[in-house]
């Protein structure tokens, strides 16, 4: 074993791969064809990030040429080798792949102006050709596209020769001004609730996006703090850690306690937009932790989740509105509630019941299937007495709580309920994920069979996973419902099911904190089905970059954006394995004893 | 061994039916208490549908399955092994997303009485301190003689009075199979009985009481193990050529 890692040590990772590079230009040019093909340039052109000089249009083709030469750089340093010291060979492989990229936006220009393509490519015109071309002539702008790929092409190599420290900083400080610039909506919000007008006159331009003046200050911000309280926090953290495990209880109970009361009061300062995004972000949160359950846990994956949340909205619809064609019983919606889970529960037993007994792919296209016959019968002539067809079921009223009612003008009051639902939500996802059941979702989720003998019920068990689903979904249409204030069978197609699994899968499946964080940056951020994100002007491209997450997430990181520790060791057994096996803690097994 | 008068599991004239196909065809067969048998076979003969059928996985078409003097023939699995049937499946099969300690976990699923499943953790830990050591590894990347510790103690862990095996040397190196064995033998010391599918004949044998041999899902030998090996007929199909062993 010794002497393995030390034949290792000696070997360094060989240098530059110019075949590689070669590669990953390519793939720059096409991705920065297609980009600009797929009409973002244009498209995402009037959301400023740094007025005037840098916009969400450019963005999308400038990030091409650095991400791509900064993967292109990076080499795998297996356990026992040592990395190769980084020279200027690398800048130049940067280089390629900067101008590969910069390469096929060229050639675009230069095919734009000479061929008319606009026939099957909407894109193909004009307007994309002048903005391209920076609005001057086609070889000032293919020069000034091939310097700006150059040089980020070149800063993205980069990344791998500079200090590991200044990356870390580089890295910071753009993402802070994106980050700044994509939230301004709530930062806004909250400075001015802080009485601080001043500030966000300084920072932001009045018709969106960062002023120059505010991006720098936010640079020299997202610099100067970590600088000043960087190892503070990680001296305060320590010796958190290093607290005897009563204590460290204690102030994790206290840290609880302080963000639930920050995340309480936040909606106050915000605005009404923001309260309506994370009202939305927050009905999908609900969404994606009951199918997490579903496909998380139990492993069975449910593809007509939006069932659920149709059954759970048109029944409290039915229950509350006085305009409910059929029958209407006007009850207050926390009765109604209560009427709502128990029947979508039932749906759910329903659903489940026959659908359970089946496996893998076929119980895929059930699911869908079943997704859409109940958003069918919604919409059908046949039950249009009781749930109003296409017209669907208005007037429904809002939450009346006593101190106020809850209704879709105050998003606030909305956005409060949700989260009450939410920490609801996730205390039961996470008691159940440690509890006797959960061990047994996981069991039927691993190998059903052999749970089976284990003694698992496993019918009962797998239709238990379909109730706490579809109850989870129900509360999030029972809210969703009282919120808009009428009901269309549209508002539950099934791409609502798609986009909650792939929230579900971004986030990393089986993981509470993982599913949060998706929904967050998904639906936060690009917008829901129908829902406005942070990025409004992204709504045309929205299902083009839910797909390329999917593809990419499943490619590289297949355990979520936050990953599970059990499915990360499982996902990356090769990495596992060869790390176990150079540290000795892997034997071939055959040689030895049993005990 | 003690062979008191009731027999632990019992299978009494049963026929298996696989959709239309016959598989089982009369098989009749008892363990009694504390005993190790040994069911033999060739391939497709009907051992693991054998298996299946005493522990409700499958369900025979006619006869009774008895366990512990009780017709439980349309019981569940669950039921079973509540009264004290478990197996250790073909190939291990552990749940192998998950944790050593959660494979364990789930053995005792059907159990509620924490200070027994301590207890049962500290024996198998005693049996296989390598599982001990890697309680908190991932099931999937152990290897195949510590996966075979791991499905071992998972079935051990429901308490069980009758331990199922499907073919345990199955997959194990050649220098396993023999540590297999006297870990087999070690359970069945401590009092639980084994009822174990083998193709590996002599080796089975060479540890067990008694055994049958089944063909084509008819059980066409049933007596001790001595006589078994001495069975002419047996020794030419499955034990190879005279002489070996
Ligand atoms: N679920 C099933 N559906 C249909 N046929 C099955 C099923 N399971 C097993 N069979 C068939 O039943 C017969 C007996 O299978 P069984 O698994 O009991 O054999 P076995 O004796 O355990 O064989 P091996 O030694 O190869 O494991 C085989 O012909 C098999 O193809
Ligand atoms: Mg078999």
């Amino acid at each position: 074993m010794t002497a393995t890692s030390e034949n290792l040590s000696m070997v360094e990772t060989p240098g530059v791969a110019w075949r590689k590079q070669i590669r990953f230009a390519l793939i720059g040019a096409l991705s920065s064809a297609f980009i600009a093909l797929a009409g973002m340039p244009v498209g995402l052109d009037g959301r400023s990030i740094i007025q005037p000089v840098l916009s969400m249009g450019f963005l999308s083709l400038l990030w091409v040429p650095f991400v791509l030469a900064t993967i292109a750089g990076s080499e795998v340093v297996l356990e026992g080798m040592t990395a190769r010291t980084r020279d200027s060979k690398d800048l130049l492989a940067g280089g390629i792949v900067g101008l590969g990229s910069a390469g096929g936006l060229v050639l675009l220009m230069v095919l734009i102006q000479n061929f008319n393509l606009r026939d099957p490519l909407v894109n193909w015109s004009p307007q994309l050709l002048n903005l391209l071309s920076f609005n001057r002539s086609l070889a000032v702008g293919g020069l000034l596209w091939v310097l700006l790929g150059l040089i980020l092409g070149v800063f993205g190599g980069a990344m791998h020769v500079l200090p590991k420290k200044l990356c870390s900083r580089i890295r910071t400080v753009v993402l802070s001004v994106f980050a700044v610039s994509v939230l301004e909506t709530f930062l806004t919000d909250l400075l001015e609730g802080f009485r601080l007008e001043v500030l966000t006159d300084f920072v932001y331009y009045k018709r969106g996006g960062l002023e120059v003046g505010g991006a720098l200050l936010v640079a020299a911000l997202a610099l100067l703090i970590p600088l000043l309280v960087g190892t503070r926090i990680r001296d305060v953290k320590k010796q958190v850690v290093d607290l005897p495990a009563e204590e460290r209880k204690r102030v994790n109970l206290i840290l609880l306690a302080v963000s639930a009361a920050l995340l309480l009061v936040l909606p106050f300062f915000l605005g009404k937009i923001a309260n309506e995004l994370l009202a939305n972000v927050g009905l999908f949160v609900l969404l994606a932790l009951g199918l997490n359950v579903v496909v998380g846990l139990a492993g069975i994956l449910d593809l007509g989740y939006v069932a659920f949340f149709a059954v759970g909205g048109y029944t409290t619809a039915v229950l509350t509105s006085p305009n409910s064609p059929g029958f209407s019983p006007e009850l207050p919606w926390p009765i109604a509630l209560i009427v709502v889970v128990v029947l979508t529960g039932i749906v759910g037993l329903f659903i489940g019941a026959p659908v359970i007994r089946m496996r893998g792919d076929y119980l895929a296209i059930v699911t869908l299937g079943f997704g859409e016959i109940i958003r069918l019968l919604f919409l059908s002539d046949w039950l249009s007495g009781w749930f109003g067809g296409a017209q669907g079921i208005t007037n429904i009223p809002g939450v009346d709580v006593g101190i106020g009612t809850v209704k879709g003008t105050d998003p606030r009051s909305v956005f409060l309920l949700v989260l009450v639902f939410c920490a609801i939500a996730i205390y039961v996802s996470w008691r159940l994920e440690n509890s006797r059941l959960g061990r047994a979702w996981m069991a039927i989720r691993e190998d059903e069979d052999v749970a089976e003998a284990m003694g698992v019920n496993t019918t009962n068990t797998k239709l238990m996973a379909f109730v706490v689903g579809a109850v989870l979904a129900s509360f999030s249409g029972a809210i969703f419902s009282a919120k808009v204030g009428s009901i269309f069978p549209t508002s539950f197609l099934m791409l609502v099911s798609i986009i909650i699994l792939v929230v579900v899968i971004v986030g990393g499946m089986g993981n509470i904190a993982g599913v949060i964080v998706g929904a967050l940056v998904l639906i936060g951020v690009l917008g829901g089905p129908k829902q406005p994100g942070l990025l409004q002007e992204f709504s045309q491209f929205k299902l083009l970059i839910y797909g390329a997450l999917l593809v990419w997430m499943m490619l590289k990181r297949p355990e979520g954006l936050v990953p599970n520790v059990r499915r990360t060791r499982e996902l990356h057994q090769d990495e596992f394995l060869q790390d176990a096996w150079l540290k000795g803690e892997i034997d071939t097994g055959d040689q030895e004893e049993l005990s | 061994m003690n062979n008191p008068a009731v027999p632990l599991l019992e299978l009494r004239d049963v026929n298996t039916h696989y959709g239309a196909v016959h598989i089982l065809k009369d098989v009749d067969l008892a363990i009694y208490p504390g005993e190790l048998v040994c069911l033999l076979g060739g391939n497709a003969s009907g051992k693991s549908t054998t298996l299946k059928t005493l522990l409700g996985m499958v369900t025979p078409t006619t006869g009774e399955v008895v366990l512990d003097g009780e017709v439980v023939t349309h019981q569940s699995t669950s039921y079973r092994v509540e009264r004290g049937a478990t197996m250790v499946p073909e190939n291990r099969r552990l749940f192998k997303r998950l944790s050593v300690r959660e494979n364990l976990e789930l053995g005792a699923y059907l159990r509620t009485d924490r200070d027994g499943i301590a207890n049962d953790l500290e024996r198998i830990f005693e049996l296989f301190p390598r599982v001990k050591e890697r309680i908190n590894q991932k099931s999937g990347t152990l290897s195949g003689g510590e996966q075979q510790m791991v499905a071992m103690g998972r079935a051990l862990m429901s308490n069980p009075r009758v331990l199922l095996m499907d073919e345990p040397s199955m997959g194990l190196a050649p220098a396993l199979v023999q540590a297999n064995f006297e870990l087999i033998q070690q359970i069945h010391e401590e009092g639980v009985a084994i009822f174990m599918v083998e193709q590996n004949a002599n080796m089975a044998l060479s540890i067990a009481d008694r055994g049958w041999v089944l063909q084509t899902g008819r059980v066409v030998l049933d007596d001790s193990a001595e006589a078994l090996l001495a069975n002419p007929d047996l020794r030419a199909s499955y034990l190879g050529e005279a002489g070996q062993g």
